[in-house]
């Protein structure tokens, strides 16, 4: 229902910016028609591409030059933002502005000024932004609310007074609000030199405050209280980054408007958080989507000028996202899913080994005791037949199938009409499985006091992220069992899984999977018990 | 009831034919939003309100596109639809990427602001759809819009406004037990049986119709600011969900009474006409809300500062008291104020204070310029080494903590030790007559 409709939201919505392409390519070959020299050449619309993305006009080259520095920057600060959970701090700071460009337009014109003049409003509009900080951090730390409290009420009840104050600038008999409103949709497109400039020193401001301090940033947004027993000044550099994050913002907003510069801050570093652990790598990450989204947006509405630029390039940055969420090599959902489903199938073939050999040893007399096991070589002749394997374990049968079937294509098992037997290699593997478990199974009796009865199925859930660093250690806690690298004996009674017995009790692959795929979860497998 | 007489006070001209249709509009949005931002604030989701109402630009967008008409029922659903899809994909990329729930709200809401601005361009020359008026609202403009109800001329927007207010009094009190427990302890609610998940999507598709709804006349920042300031000013003033949610919905009616009033009557003030209402409605829950965070009985700045410099007073004076005696004791001298001062590392203002406290509570001689102890202070402090000394004794023995480490610990404690809790050490000590320092414990009394 949800994906029906969205397609089709998305179809439609798309419908008039191909009729809009159409329009301006038809345009452009009617045009060629009088410009003869051009007809020769090449087709026009590739000819005008071609000057738009080499920038040979003057306009172009500034826009592209100021979105591009800017998109960098914001990358930059906002992947710190983003580790420390403030990403939408950038969008109430944009709001808490307007009352100040609003009292600063206001105050430059009753003294007789430039209301509009870029750096006075600029001047307004950080003053606010700084107060709506204070507040924002007034209201965390002295209340009971919290930050997304904090950030709407600040944000809402800047932007109505700067919305009142609007309301009043209008009835102003000396100037018109007009120009004001391009700070809340942007106004990429008539962005001037001076304009430019001012976000190239802004962003080299910035840019290199970030790299002088990225150690002290790091330590901040990965663990401000270690951060602060080392004595950093975790509260001078929290306003410093804040600084950092107003001055992006107050001087993205007359480059991409008000709500696009968040786009900015978040996008770009929220899509590089899927490619890369290291903090130092996503930073670098970050801003090159950034420049790269904001010249291909800002390319993309110089080439159609019926897109505003600064959508263009939030959307230019969404599909970044989308692409990165998809893909990327460290979070991406389409690793996360492969990665689940490798370990899926390695639990299931360990699963699979194990049931071979117990129901091999199941077969054979029992060795009497302080004799060795008879000769494992003796084990490969018993087969097994696959409703017994079914049996063991509450998996279904295509699942012990597949498991089966690569099992097979790896050489460890042979199948003949409905049983099958282990190979040399598959043995080895077998027996050194079981008696990981068993070691296991072992130590949870001896040292976690775990009852015989439930000992199998805490084992299963962590054999098979057993490390050998910790096999090694196990065996060394465990050196009363004698030096033979033998299986060791069941501790409990092998018996027959009956169906009967509830799903709850048997965890799948999935749900073990579910526990582990996570981040960090699988080096430290702390499964509770149910 | 205010009438124009009234009002004439604040130099302004009042209709209740206007005026009035404006207030109840903006009260009727104003309600609505606050009765689920209680739940928002709750959850720590206060900034989806924000969300919603910025990416619903590219519902209205689309339904025009899809109808080709500006019948104002289809641009509504598309633009529900698409704030239902916030909610959805925020939810989405949370739980499927990872992402932390701020920035994929960011990621989802300027996505689609972007698009929905790209798709109002793109139409700009066949239909009035003013971003600006998304944002700003046209409150001032809705007692012009009537429908005929039973013979009379009721605002439209107050109809819908209603009717969505209706809907979400009846919602919050029908599920009031369910909304609570997800609210507060969702994994507790879904073992009772009540599903989080479906609690949490109801409360979006609600959300979303308010928001929708309430834009259209009052603009979405004001709806921002109703879905979040109210709460969180009933949030200050008491525990108890059930009054919170009444106090949010009072304190949204009244900044819907307060914003009108001052936006035709302050900027009268510097010889201006009146201004944008729904601005000054948002202004007016932020009065509420710096009234609430500030006086609070229960939570506000003002009282738990209060309280702290109570308590830092008394601690004071414990330790003046506990000085005295402990000088008393050693060499039977009485110390200056400046001794005092300096090695208690307190401020002039704070002692002098402090010794006029303890003059009028009898535990200092008045009338004299050096400290001397009363009978009763004598025996306060005599309680308070007590209590220091025991702790020490303690410390020593029961946490095998160094000698030299237990001062500072048994300071901290001997503040908040009473009789009973004193025998309790002394008996857990066996009795000691000496401290580790090697110092008599004096007695309960002499």
């Amino acid at each position: 229902m949800i994906a029906l409709s969205d397609l089709m939201t998305v179809a439609v919505m798309w419908t008039p910016v191909f009729v809009d392409i159409a329009g301006v390519v038809g345009g452009w070959v009617g045009l060629a028609e009088f410009s003869p020299q051009q007809a020769a050449s090449v087709n026009p619309f590739w000819s005008d591409l071609v000057r738009v993305v080499t920038m040979r006009d003057y306009n172009t080259r500034v826009v592209i030059f100021g979105v591009a520095t800017l998109g960098g920057a914001a990358g930059l600060v906002g992947s710190f933002t983003l580790l420390r959970k403030r990403a939408l701090m950038g969008d109430a700071l944009a709001h808490a502005s307007t009352p100040g460009i609003a009292l600063a337009f206001m105050i430059a014109t009753v003294m007789g000024g430039d209301g509009k003049s870029i750096p006075v409003l600029l001047a307004g509009a950080t003053v606010t932004g700084l107060v709506g900080v204070a507040g924002i951090l007034l209201i965390r730390n002295q209340t009971r609310l919290k930050e997304d409290a904090a950030l709407g009420i600040v944000l809402s009840v800047f932007f109505g007074l700067g919305m009142a104050l609007f309301g009043v600038i209008q009835q102003m008999q000396t100037g018109h609000a007009a120009g004001l409103e391009g700070f809340i949709f942007g106004m990429t497109a008539s962005m001037q030199a001076a304009d430019a400039r001012l976000i190239a020193i802004v962003s080299v401001v910035v840019i290199s405050g970030c790299l002088l301090l990225f150690k002290e940033l790091q330590l901040l947004c990965f663990d401000e209280g270690f951060a602060g027993a080392q004595g950093y000044p975790v509260v001078f550099l929290d306003i410093l980054l804040m600084a950092m994050i107003v001055l992006v913002t107050i001087v993205g907003l007359q480059a991409v408007g008000l709500i696009l510069i968040i786009a900015l801050l978040v996008i770009p570093a929220a899509a590089a958080r899927f490619w890369t652990e290291a903090m130092s790598r996503m930073m670098i990450c970050s801003a090159v989507l950034g420049v790269t989204g904001s010249v291909i947006g800002g390319l993309a509405s110089a080439v159609f000028p019926g897109l505003p630029s600064g959508a263009m390039i939030v959307l230019v940055c969404s599909a970044f996202f989308f692409v990165s969420m998809m893909l990327g090599t460290r979070r991406g959902v389409l690793i996360r899913l492969l990665r689940r489903q490798q370990l899926n199938r390695r639990i299931d073939r360990q699963h699979l080994l194990r049931a071979m050999f117990e129901q091999i040893e199941q077969g054979q007399p029992k060795a009497p005791a302080g004799q060795t096991p008879p000769k494992a070589i003796a084990h490969r002749k018993i087969t097994v037949s696959v409703a017994k394997l079914m049996s063991m374990r509450s998996w279904s049968l295509r699942r012990l199938e597949r498991a089966i079937d690569r099992a097979v294509d790896d050489d460890l098992i042979r199948r003949s009409n409905g049983s099958c037997k282990l190979t040399g290699a598959g043995l080895t593997e077998a027996a050194r499985l079981t008696r990981q478990h068993r070691l296991w199974e072992m130590y949870l009796i001896t040292f976690a006091e775990v009852a015989t009865a439930n000992v199998d199925r805490d084992a299963d859930a962590i054999e098979h992220v057993l490390a050998p660093e910790v096999i090694d250690q196990l065996e060394d806690l465990l050196d009363d069992q004698g030096t033979t690298i033998s299986v060791p004996v069941s501790p409990h009674e092998l018996e027959q899984r009956s169906t009967a017995e509830t799903p709850a009790d048997e965890h799948t692959a999935e749900e073990w999977s579910v526990n582990v795929s996570g981040d960090r979860g699988a080096e430290s497998p702390t499964r509770e018990q149910s | 009831m205010i009438n124009g007489n009234a009002l004439s006070l604040l130099a302004i001209q009042w209709s209740w034919s206007l005026d009035g249709w404006i207030v109840l509009v903006g009260a009727l949005a104003a309600v609505s939003s606050a009765l689920l931002g209680n739940f928002l604030v709750l959850r720590r989701m206060s900034m989806l309100g924000d969300a919603i109402t910025h990416a619903v630009l590219p519902g209205i967008a689309a339904a025009f596109f899809i109808t080709q008409s500006r019948d104002s029922l289809t641009m509504f659903l598309g633009a529900v639809v698409v704030g239902i899809l916030t909610a959805f994909f925020t939810e989405w990329i949370r739980t499927t990427g990872n992402v932390d729930e701020g920035a994929s709200m960011g990621v989802v809401f300027t996505s689609l602001f972007a698009l929905g601005l790209v798709l109002l361009v793109q139409t700009a020359d066949n239909v009035d759809l003013d971003p600006y008026c998304v944002l700003y609202g046209a409150i001032e403009l809705t007692p012009l819009d009537t429908v005929n109800v039973f013979g009379h001329l009721v605002p439209r927007a107050a109809m819908i406004l209603g009717a969505v207010t209706i809907i979400n009094i009846v919602f919050v009190i029908a599920f009031f037990k369910e909304l609570r427990l997800t609210s507060f302890d969702p994994a507790l609610a879904t073992t009772m049986g009540y599903s989080a998940k479906w609690m949490h999507y109801v409360l979006m598709v609600l959300v979303s119709v308010t928001a929708v709804a309430s834009f259209e006349s009052v603009g979405s920042i004001l709806v921002v600011a109703m879905f979040v300031v109210p709460p969180a000013a009933a949030y200050m003033l008491t525990d108890r969900m059930g009054i919170m949610i009444l106090i949010s919905a009072i304190v949204a009616a009244c900044s819907s009474m307060l914003g009108h009033v001052m936006a035709i009557s302050v900027p009268t003030w510097f010889g201006f006409g009146s201004t944008t209402t729904a601005g000054m409605i948002a202004v007016a829950t932020g009065i509420f809300f710096v009234f609430a965070a500030t006086f609070s009985p229960t939570h506000g700045v003002l009282v738990k500062a209060v309280r702290r410099q109570v308590l830092s007073l008394t601690i004071l004076c414990d330790d003046i008291v506990a000085y005295l005696f402990r000088a008393e004791e050693i060499d039977h001298r009485t110390p200056t104020p400046g001794e005092v001062q300096e090695n208690l590392l307190t401020t002039g203002t704070a002692l002098r204070l402090a010794i006029r406290m303890l003059r009028r509570s009898g535990e200092l001689q008045s009338g004299t310029t050096s400290l001397e102890l009363t009978k009763t202070g004598r025996r306060r402090g005599q309680r308070l080494v007590r209590s220091h000394r025991l702790w020490e004794q303690y410390l020593v023995d029961r946490a095998g903590r160094g000698t030299d480490r237990i001062h500072d610990q048994a300071e901290r404690f001997e503040h908040f030790t009473d009789r009973e809790l004193r025998e309790r050490l002394s008996k857990q000590t066996d009795a000691p007559k000496e401290d580790p320092h090697g110092r008599p414990i004096p007695d309960e009394h002499e």
